[in-house]
């Protein structure tokens, strides 16, 4: 009950053994350059990584019976103990680019987008969040509306993973595109090919961390695509993402749980190797609790993480309901990402000035760590999603 | 095309690999294991042959238990059949009697079209067992391949030397060993993971193979493993400060070690 699969092992020796020779040595650098790197996507494509929670004919791997969201999770964790911005560039590249598609698409959609996304030859990305409505994403001011057979589409977007690579291919955005007739705004889902006119992409964010990751900032001014680029159903769009969202949680508890293991590695070893006063520093207490409250955070994390990957496995063969991975989900994702942020800062401590050197890995995870607590649903977002779900509502 | 690889499961060269003291052998329970990196080039080979035209990859590896996981590492990458060849006896086993060993079971496999090999294993690094296995097997011996093309019913490859390189063209079948410049081996996907649990692996003993205990072991080797020595500690680096002069000190340097 309490460990993976042989075949879940397997494929984490697999990622790990990839993560450190084509990712790890190239980190330092890319970081220091806000570089994203473009030809690392193909490479994780033939890995599999992107299709693994998709079905064999779209080139994919997924057999439902073989845990293939926890082997998500797998990659993530590993892919995230050697970078941060690795793990969310495939985790936003499978969660909020391919899942979508793949859950609400026609097969006509599916067929046009997912093959080139599950080979890691494309991108897609997934908008929600603008200038004035985050948290509060039903807020959404970017409109739609039906001109003929064409939506032509006005409003922005801000914080957009994945969204101006240049292999980026498509971006699905939610927009207003009429009233229920409770009054309340109408939300649908549209997808929005890169390099249609009227969509700009705006120059990449400055951002505290996450520096390899490419996240833009969107505009549309009366862009125009086919009636048939809605994706699911009109006026499901805010539904949609809120499922999207809670998949999307449990592959940012494995991101988190990757920085945990590597925080737990990196101060093990230097409190082992740095001496101060004769003698190694992690024979302090002061030193050796904060490592032994980095394991504890470390093991904590991998359990919610895989309770909720497993639980999400087990829903999707119809044994477990949405309402148990939705209040898992949330869970894992407010302890893990808060655990980061925790761990990250004792890591840093441990390595005193070095901590606060670039030269250091823990440095980059200290900047990284913190968007953990704000991406996909902050911690206050996730804390009223627990809170409602045991009859506290809000 | 029926290709037959040859694989080996090797100490891993990161971990502190050692001797067992007792009979001077690898010492392989201390340290993890895997398919020794130089074979996945081999496989590698195997593989995009089998892919471009129509084709069985059958991997056989000899080992204690463990080595199995060599096998399982290359059902992973996609080939489609393995062997184990495992027996008390084959311990301490040499260059010599690995190729007895290994011929016997390509035999008892089957005629290939196309046996490949890596071009050394990474612990022992004598690189003679594909010479020695397609001699027993009467098969053209193609070794050192950095570029490998079948047509038809021959095979055509490229050795690199320091100064030219060769292009060799033998008749199939033949035996052919790969460098590590011949291709870029693949990483296993989730889905090659999930079905190489479903790919047939034969474990054969001697008897199996009809091969006696005197020939393999210590007992048959024909090399004799006298004495180990622990590789010298590193010693302390030198720092030159460069007062003018960096340059010849560093020539002196170079010039009392040889190199010039
Ligand atoms: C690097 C990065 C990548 C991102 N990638 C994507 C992406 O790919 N797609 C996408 O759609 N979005 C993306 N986002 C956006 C992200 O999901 C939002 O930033 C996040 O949901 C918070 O929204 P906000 O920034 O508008 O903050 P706000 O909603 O303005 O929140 C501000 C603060 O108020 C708190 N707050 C708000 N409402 C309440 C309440 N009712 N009770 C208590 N506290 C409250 C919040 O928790 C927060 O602390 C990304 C963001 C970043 C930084």
């Amino acid at each position: 009950m309490f460990e993976l699969s042989q075949d879940h092992e397997d494929f984490r020796a697999m990622v790990r053994d990839f993560a450190e020779r084509e990712v790890a040595p190239h980190v330092a650098e890319w970081d220091r350059a806000h570089h994203f790197p473009t030809d690392l996507a193909p490479k994780m494509g033939d890995l599999g990584l992107f299709g693994l929670v998709v079905p064999e004919e779209f080139g994919g791997s997924a057999d439902p019976e073989g845990g293939p969201f926890t082997a998500l999770c797998v990659a993530i964790e590993e892919l995230g103990r050697i970078d941060q911005s690795i793990g969310i560039t495939l985790s936003a590249g499978v969660g909020l680019g391919i899942n979508p598609i793949l859950t609400y698409g026609s097969p006509a959609q599916k067929e046009r987008w997912l093959p080139d996304l599950v080979s890691g030859r494309a991108l897609a990305a997934f908008g929600l969040t603008e200038p004035d409505a985050g948290s509060d994403a039903g807020a959404t001011r970017t409109k739609a509306s039906l001109d003929g057979d064409s939506w032509v589409v006005n409003g922005a977007k801000a914080f957009i993973t994945n969204s101006g690579t240049e292999i980026t291919s498509v971006v699905t955005v939610t927009a207003r595109t009429g009233e229920s007739a409770d009054g309340r705004p109408e939300i649908s889902a549209i997808m929005i090919p890169s390099g249609t006119t009227g969509f700009e992409v705006a120059p990449a964010y400055d951002k505290l961390g996450w520096n390899i990751s490419d996240t833009h900032g969107l505009t549309f001014s009366d862009v125009r695509v086919p009636q048939e680029n809605l994706l699911g159903d009109r006026g499901q769009g805010f539904k949609q993402f809120l499922k999207t969202l809670d998949d999307g949680r449990i592959a940012i508890s494995a991101l988190a749980l990757g920085l945990l293991v590597r925080m737990r590695e990196e101060a093990t070893a230097y409190a082992q190797a740095r001496t101060a006063f004769g003698r190694p520093i992690g024979v302090n207490q002061g030193v050796s609790f904060k490592v032994a409250d980095l394991a504890v955070m470390e093991e904590t994390a991998r359990l919610l993480t895989y309770k909720a990957a497993w639980l999400k496995d087990q829903q999707e063969l119809g044994k477990h309901s949405v309402a148990e991975v939705k209040q898992a989900a949330a869970i894992a994702k407010l302890y893990t990402s808060e655990a980061a942020v925790t761990a990250t800062r004792l890591a840093t401590q441990i390595f005193g000035g070095n901590g606060f050197m670039e030269e250091y890995p823990v440095a980059r995870f200290y900047r990284d760590a913190k968007i953990l607590e704000i991406g996909e649903g902050t911690s206050e977002v996730q804390r009223m999603v627990i809170a409602r779900n045991l009859g506290l509502s809000s | 095309m029926n290709i037959v690889v040859c694989v080996k499961y090797v100490p891993d060269a990161q971990a502190d690999r050692g001797f067992d003291e007792s009979d001077l052998t690898t010492n392989r329970e201390s340290v993890d294991g895997l398919l020794s990196e130089l074979d996945e080039y081999a496989v590698e080979e195997a593989l995009k042959i089998a892919e471009a035209g129509e084709g069985e990859v059958t991997v056989v590896t000899i080992g204690p238990d463990k080595a199995a996981d060599a096998v399982k590492k290359a059902l992973q990458m996609g080939a489609d059949k393995g062997v184990h060849i495992s027996d008390e006896a084959i311990r301490g086993s040499d260059a010599f009697a690995t190729s007895l060993l290994l011929a016997k079971a390509i035999e008892k496999i089957g005629a290939p079209d196309l046996v490949i090999t890596g071009m050394a294993s990474t612990d022992g690094t004598m690189g003679v067992v594909p010479a020695m296995l397609a001699e027993r097997l009467g098969l053209p011996q193609v070794t050192f391949a950095s570029e490998l093309t079948v047509d038809g019913d021959g095979v055509t490859i490229r050795r690199d030397g320091d100064t030219a390189s060769e292009t060799i063209i033998a008749k199939l079948p033949a035996l052919v060993s790969v460098t590590d410049q011949i291709n870029e081996p693949r990483y296993p996907s989730f889905k090659g993971i999930m079905a190489a649990k479903k790919k047939p692996v034969e474990t054969w003993s001697l008897a199996d193979l009809g091969v006696d205990a005197g020939a393999v072991g210590a007992a048959g080797a024909y090399t004799k493993v006298l004495s180990v020595t622990k590789r010298p500690p590193r010693e302390q680096g030198q720092i030159v400060t460069d007062e003018g002069d960096g340059g010849s000190k560093l020539a002196d340097f170079l010039a009392s070690r040889k190199f010039i």
